[in-house]
């Protein structure tokens, strides 16, 4: 093994690491979002990191497919992104003004049962 | 010539997950949704791309090199889309930028167009985004 393969493989492996970080601080704010778009948007955000953790798999393992994998990934990112956004615009607020801390998502469905249609 | 493109691609590698770092960073630390999206959208963009790229340069073959240019160019042309269309559907909808975004061009709509620098009263203006269904007409 060359240098140039040992920094390959070194940079591989960091690179992972660097991602799965990512990947906890964007969950963090999923749960921690006080309001709807935040976490649409940390949802978002993680199909993005997952798409380069996706491609730094397929360098790992020379299996080049993976790109396949990486554009269907976007591509349902995309579509979900701009479901949800049609969503918070029929949605309304729902009473949430930052303050709600971390609720779940059944709860957010509660709230909007209650006062969705002001 | 092969070193030189293992060097390339563990560059491009390291680059995009520091980039992907960035974003994360960012969606934790910014203060609302409308400041988060600056992160998300641009850097998250940059840092999955450059990891395409990578792959594109590690195996220097056509098809992958085009399917991954294709997917850069989609995942360019629709990330600012589809954080368009959040951020507009969360303006609409209702939920104000924090006190730190002092110019608010969308709330006032008739009093101050070219300057843009309404400073006082911007964040607290209820312009009119309460009702679900004004902002989908268009």
């Amino acid at each position: 093994m060359s240098w140039s393969e040992s920094f390959l493989a070194w940079s591989i492996n960091a690179s992972l690491l660097v991602i799965s970080a990512a990947l906890v601080l964007v969950v963090v704010r999923i749960i921690r979002g006080p309001t709807l778009p935040d976490r649409i948007l940390a949802l978002d955000m993680l199909i993005a990191a997952v798409i380069g953790f996706i491609a730094t798999m397929g360098v790992k393992a020379g299996y080049t497919l993976y790109v396949d994998i990486a554009i269907a990934l976007g591509l349902v990112g995309f579509l979900s992104t701009v479901a949800f956004a049609r969503f918070v615009l029929v949605r309304g607020r729902a009473g949430e003004e930052g303050g709600e801390g971390a609720s779940g998502r059944p709860d957010g469905h509660d709230h909007r049962i209650e006062g969705g249609a002001p | 010539m092969t070193d030189i493109l293992n060097v390339l691609v563990g560059l491009l590698l390291i680059g995009g997950a520091l980039f992907t770092l960035v974003a994360a960073i960012g969606i934790l630390r910014l203060q609302d949704v409308y400041m988060r999206m600056h992160a998300a959208s641009k850097a998250g963009t940059l840092g999955s791309g450059l990891a395409l790229i990578a792959v594109a340069v590690h195996s220097l073959e056509l098809d992958v090199v085009t399917r991954a240019i294709a997917g850069v160019v989609f995942f360019m042309l629709t990330a600012p889309i589809s954080a368009h269309l959040l951020a507009r559907a969360a303006y609409c909808v209702g939920y104000r930028p924090c006190a730190a975004t002092h110019v608010d061009a969308l709330a006032t709509d008739g009093a101050s167009r070219p300057g843009g620098t309404s400073a006082p009263a911007a964040g607290e203006r209820p312009a009119a985004g309460d009702q679900p269904a004004g902002g989908t007409a268009h």
